[in-house]
């Protein structure tokens, strides 16, 4: 086993680079069965962080995980389950995608989520589960009064979930086995 | 020459080294060995209201999370490796290959997979509407790149060595040469951004930023070789740097 590279912040100026035309229309607004995925990132004071990316990566609303190529140049068909949005100024990010299916039958659904942000020295990963999302091994795994950090709640476009980086309300971050 | 920043932090470079040599101290007593990043590390100043305060809860990755995005050649125009040739001239400065392997923690290639680049032009400018470093604009050099590795994993990129630049941590801060990197591995676990260095590079020891990486051999993880076997006649300076990130978590089938 190699020792891994280790991370650093993306920095100020990542703005002009990462994002592109049609980062975070994972299907075009409008389309049958789109949804927003949207909220906000606030740091350890409640203020918004304007200049953090998030990455959203899921599989299709029947729990297919996509292999397909062309995120990066959409054809406005292909669903290829991965975006990313930058958050505004005032520190809202959005995405328009489908509610993600089950991966595997009983499982809880949910949006696989990476935040990278000036000052955040690494990536963070998380996980937004759809509203009411039952039992789930991850879930009952977190302590109960941080459980609802990880579950999006409904609006009238579909989903908000809002990332805390710190402090009260902290979301809950994930460390994968192999890390 | 007056500094033209209105640095809000009135901190000095001394007093931060001061604060980098006594983690650096405690991290040496301590006897530990941390691979990784540290996301609290208060001379970093954006860090203190922004690095989570528990600690990251385990999770066993499941379905989406053994698997990563796709990218192909709808994706990336092999001239995007390129960033020589994205305007009518040439850029100012010391142009350069930067190529190397991107590899799992198994030491597997990450095949055919997205490699994003970005960084400031040889004076230390980015294009970027929020960098007020009053260094020359090039026309010529808008310092974005992207490729996908080939089937053995290596990614290469022609660019211009970049430049130091002043940032507002503390009063006097620099930041050493870098370009900013993003790679994709085979299973989301492993997405990683970071940056490169370069060979002695005098701002190391002065940077919170790189600095924040406290164990010594962690950080040289970051740091490219010169190599003259990457260097090209009458053209290019050569460096390699290989990209290690941490085991897949699902057994790579093999690439068609
Ligand atoms: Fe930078």
């Amino acid at each position: 086993m190699s020792t891994p590279t280790p991370g650093q912040t993306v920095g100020p100026f990542f703005g002009y680079a990462l994002p592109y035309d049609g980062d975070s229309e994972l299907v075009p607004p409008g389309s049958p069965g789109a949804v927003r995925l949207s909220g906000l990132v606030l740091d350890g004071a409640g203020q918004p962080v304007p200049d953090a990316l998030l990455e959203l990566w899921q599989p299709d609303a029947d729990g297919v995980v996509s292999r397909e190529t062309g995120s990066l140049r959409r054809d406005g068909f292909t669903f290829t389950g991965w975006g990313r949005a930058a958050t505004d100024h005032a520190g809202r990010y959005s995405f328009t995608t489908v509610a993600p299916g089950p991966t595997a039958s009983g499982a809880a659904p949910f949006f696989a989520l990476t935040i990278f942000a000036r000052g955040l020295l690494d990536k963070l990963h998380t996980r937004a589960y759809l509203p009411d999302p039952g039992a789930d091994r991850l879930l009952e795994s977190v302590p109960a009064e941080r459980r609802d950090t990880l579950v999006a709640r409904p609006d009238r476009h579909g989903f908000v979930f809002d990332v805390r980086l710190q402090g009260e309300g902290e979301t809950v971050f994930l460390r994968h086995a192999r890390d | 020459m007056t500094a033209t920043s209105s640095d809000t932090a009135a901190t000095t470079q001394a007093e931060v080294s001061a604060e980098i040599a006594a983690l650096s101290r405690a991290y040496d007593d301590a006897g530990t060995t941390e691979e990784r990043v540290r996301l609290d590390y208060p001379p970093y100043r954006s860090s203190i209201l922004r690095h989570p305060t528990k600690d990251p809860h385990h999770a066993d990755p499941e379905g989406i999370e053994l698997w990563s995005p796709a990218f192909g050649h709808t994706d990336v125009d092999p001239l995007e490796a390129d960033l020589t040739i994205q305007h009518a001239g040439e850029p100012v400065g010391e142009r350069m290959v930067v190529t190397g392997r991107v590899l799992d923690g198994d030491g597997r290639p990450v095949r055919h997979q997205l490699v994003e680049v970005w960084q400031a032009n040889a004076g230390g400018r980015y294009l970027h509407k929020r960098d007020q470093h009053p260094a020359a604009i090039d026309p010529n050099f808008t310092g974005v790149g992207r490729c996908l590795t080939d089937g053995d994993g290596v990614y290469r990129f022609t660019t211009i060595k970049p430049g130091p630049y002043p940032w507002k941590n503390h009063r006097n801060a620099w930041r050493p040469a870098h370009i900013h990197f993003s790679v994709f591995g085979s299973d989301f676990t492993q997405r990683l951004v970071t940056q490169m260095y370069f060979p002695g590079d005098p701002l190391f020891a002065l940077d919170p930023i790189y600095q924040a990486i406290v164990d010594p051999r962690a950080r040289e993880r970051l740091v490219a070789s010169y190599d003259h076997d990457v260097t090209q006649p009458e053209w290019s300076t050569g460096y390699r740097w290989d990209i290690v990130l941490t085991g897949a978590h699902r057994t790579p089938m093999e690439d068609a």
